[in-house]
């Protein structure tokens, strides 16, 4: 210290100390956590996933900015959270999803479902589930066209969409259920193989559930996600299966079926674990978990959609302030 | 001797970086009583001293120079020989104003004025000997002051069975109670008897961190000089916030203090190693509380050391004794830097209750550019009491104080583990500090309104 200035110290209530957890340091965990099943999109389905990403990201990020400009605050987009909600758009979405439905997608998930209430921590709902709901039901027709995987034209056309569209299996199943058909396909091993690393129809980041698992692993390492809402979500998709299965095994797929065909993986793993919009204590957790889970298996057997974990998480996010109200701690010192 | 283990684990808690290796080894030095002291006549939690000298008086090392004002209060004693220059007001490390008194020391004046030794202390009524513990000035030396008299003087409906020493030192950085307990381990369990006797407790846990196996060793041979009570070295795993009081009850006997409650209602007294050894000094030697020691270090010190300096050393002369700084400090933290106070300027100076003297360089401080909650739910798990946090939070920076004590605010015990871990660098704990008077000063008002309605 020289004896001539008077140094100025920075004068700050304790901690003085800080973890360095960064919010912006947990969405580039999850972008991180997202890429195996980005790979995987583009494996699958080609130029159509890289469009989609970079549609879908690029307009997250643009809406953002245009709104947080519009009302005179600051940018915000450095905490990458709107890129993280694009490439969960992007992975909600079919691979023939024209581009403009995709930016109106954009548009929903971050003005309306986002910054509306207040940007980021201050959504209620699931931005990237909302646009997904808001694009199933405007446009119904795009948003359940379908085209299988690998596909050869994929790296050096995006025209192959054009030709034959084809069904997931969840919708296969209703089909065949409600109009009181056998089951459409067979389930063994190799098929169970063929769904784990994604090679089905649907969309383009849910298909692989190896992908999406890898991902998941590297969150909860990092401790972004903890085990309690995708453990209990999960779980308990597999019982309800696996009763149902029991009951009637002439109407109900495997259980190994529901876990791997359409989006339950990429729900539990990614969607239901959005830290705003799900309970903040882990006994709230577990009790949204069962809930995801028991509303995602009541929607596929018994709803009108093929699908259920969109609306099941959404449904269970409008609940998160009830179940926080009712899931407080028994705080040092207070008798139980 | 026995050695026990933490019965329980913490509710919540953080593992920040520690770097007491900085000071973990390095033997206290002596300071010698630099040319100016400042001593601050609240150095206790309570009433600040009343300054019996007057500007001018010659003062000596050991002479009483302020009196208690109060039962919750503490005298104040030279901590050098030397003139009295001034008695004034200056800002607490806290940041409160309070008299000081300041002294020109006199190194050719090598006398000392010390209490008469009680070598048979145990021939002694109870009354005489906390009257010397109160006369010494003691006040719990682990960071909140409190007079160590009242805190020995439980009233007869709350017995007491366990005595608590305080040896876990988890904030970062701090190595005082670590070095005492290494070379001073013997007057430590002298002070140890002193307290079992007073308050007839039959049980005594030391708990002491993991991270410190020179000094769960060395305490743990001190034991073996111990008779007529259990006492046990109790090894606390490696986390913060295991020397907060109600956290430390809780490994050690696995009992609860209930919300709002004190140690005592669940029949413990909790002592700093710091305060045991300042009360064998004073009953077996006579030496009142003048000297005490403080870990001055951080990165950028370029010895960093513990050092037992006289009370009343400003940071400037504490840090010159100890080199100087390499590099420029960004912020200078009297305490640890998960509960110390941030200091303007070097011109403060030590207390009893100054554990330490951090030196922080730029790089080191963070800055809290707060972003809204994102629900992540980490203070939930780092928070020692299992409050939640975040939702506390909200309804402080929303007014709505009345939520805020609903949500158990007044539980909070400040240790920081919410703010430290948030990512979204949201002020959690600073919000509670700025929340809890308020509404502690509200229920007062509501119960006078009620007693004289």
């Amino acid at each position: 210290m020289s004896e001539e200035t008077v140094p100025i110290y920075t004068v700050s209530s304790a901690p003085h100390a800080h973890s360095g957890a960064s919010v912006r340091g947990i969405m580039l965990d999850v972008i991180i956590a997202l890429t195996p099943a980005m790979l995987a999109a583009t494996y699958f389905f080609g130029l159509h996933a890289i469009r989609l990403l970079l549609v879908c990201v690029i307009g997250c990020v643009a809406t953002e900015a245009a709104c947080r400009k519009l009302m005179g605050r600051n940018l915000a987009i450095d905490d990458l959270s709107a890129v993280v909600t694009g490439i969960l758009l992007a992975f909600n979405l079919p691979p023939s999803l024209p581009t403009g439905y995709a930016l109106f997608g954009c548009v929903v998930a971050i003005a309306i479902a986002k910054q509306v209430f207040g940007g980021i921590g201050y959504n209620p709902f699931n931005p990237a589930l909302i646009a997904r709901v808001a694009l199933l039901v405007s446009f119904p027709a795009a948003m359940t066209r379908w085209h299988s995987p690998l596909n050869p034209d994929r790296w050096t056309s995006l025209g192959w969409i054009d030709a034959a569209t084809t069904a997931t299996p969840l919708d296969l199943v209703k089909t065949a259920v409600t109009s009181g058909e056998t089951l459409p396909f067979s389930w063994d091993g190799s098929m169970a193989m063929r769904f784990f690393v994604g090679n089905m129809d649907g969309c383009i980041g849910e298909v692989s559930a190896l992908a999406l698992l890898l991902g998941a692993a590297y969150l909860l390492w990092r401790r972004c996600i903890s085990w309690h809402i995708p453990g209990t979500y999960i779980a308990t998709v597999a019982i309800l299966a696996g009763m149902l299965r029991v009951i009637n095994p002439s109407a109900n797929m495997p259980l190994t079926f529901h876990l791997l065909a359409g989006g339950l993986m990429l729900g539990a793993l990614y969607m239901a674990t959005d830290m705003t919009t799900s309970p903040l204590t882990k006994r709230g957790q577990i009790i949204y978990g069962i809930g995801c889970g028991l509303l995602t298996m009541v929607i596929r057997r018994w709803g009108g959609y093929p699908e259920g974990v969109s609306f099941a998480i959404l449904l269970m996010n409008a609940v998160t302030p009830l179940i926080n109200q009712y899931t407080q701690l028994g705080v040092y010192g207070h008798k139980a | 001797m026995k050695v026990t283990r933490a019965l329980r684990k913490l509710r919540g808690s953080i593992h920040p970086q520690y770097f007491k290796g900085l000071t973990a080894d390095a033997p206290i030095t002596t300071m010698p009583a630099p040319a100016k002291l400042f001593v601050s006549m609240a150095q206790h939690l309570g009433a600040p001293a009343k300054p019996i000298v007057a500007k001018g008086d010659i003062v000596v090392q050991g002479q009483c120079i302020a009196e208690a004002a109060g039962f919750i209060s503490a005298p104040v004693h030279a901590p050098a020989s030397g003139k009295v220059l001034e008695v004034d007001t200056a800002p607490t490390p806290a940041g409160t104003m309070a008299p000081r008194i300041i002294i020109e020391t006199d190194p050719q004046n090598t006398e000392t004025q010390t209490l008469p030794p009680m070598p048979e202390w145990q021939k002694q009524p109870r009354e005489t000997l906390l009257a010397r513990i109160a006369e010494a000035g003691i006040a719990g030396m682990g960071g909140a002051g409190f007079p160590t008299r009242v805190k020995l003087s439980p009233p007869a409906d709350k017995p007491i069975d366990t005595l608590i020493i305080n040896g876990a030192e988890c904030e970062p950085y701090l190595t005082a109670d670590h070095r005492l307990m290494v070379e001073h381990s013997a007057g430590i369990v002298n002070g140890i008897r002193i307290i079992c006797h007073l308050l007839e407790v039959k049980h005594v846990h030391v708990a002491i961190e993991e991270n410190k196996p020179s000094a769960i060793e060395a305490m743990q041979q001190a034991l073996e000089q111990l008779d007529g009570v259990e006492a046990s070295v109790c090894i606390l795993p490696t986390e913060y916030p295991q020397g907060a009081e109600k956290q430390q009850i809780s490994m050690t006997t696995g009992r609860e203090v209930p919300s709002g409650g004190l140690p005592m209602d669940v029949g413990c007294v909790v002592e700093n190693v710091g305060t045991v050894l300042a009360v064998a000094n004073a009953i077996l030697e006579g030496l009142p509380l003048t000297h005490r020691v403080t870990t001055v270090t951080g990165h950028i010190v370029q010895t960093p050391q513990n050092v037992l300096a006289p009370i009343g050393t400003t940071y400037a002369d504490l840090v010159a004794f100890c080199g100087g700084l390499t590099n420029p400090a960004a912020k200078v933290i009297s305490g640890g830097p998960m509960m110390g106070m941030a200091q303007p300027s070097l011109e403060g100076s030590t207390t009893k209750t100054s554990s330490g003297l951090v030196f922080l360089e730029e790089r080191r401080v963070h800055v809290y550019r707060s972003l809204p909650c994102i629900g992540c739910g980490r203070c939930i798990e780092a928070c020692p009491m299992d409050l939640i946090p975040a939702a506390i939070s909200y309804t402080v920076e929303g007014g709505d104080y009345d939520k805020a004590e609903a949500l158990n605010i007044l539980d909070c015990i400040e240790c920081g583990c919410c703010a430290f871990v948030c990512p979204a660098s949201r002020p959690l704990v600073q919000h509670f500090k700025l929340a809890k008077p308020k509404i502690i000063v509200k229920r007062r008002q509501a119960a006078a309104a009620k007693g004289t309605a």
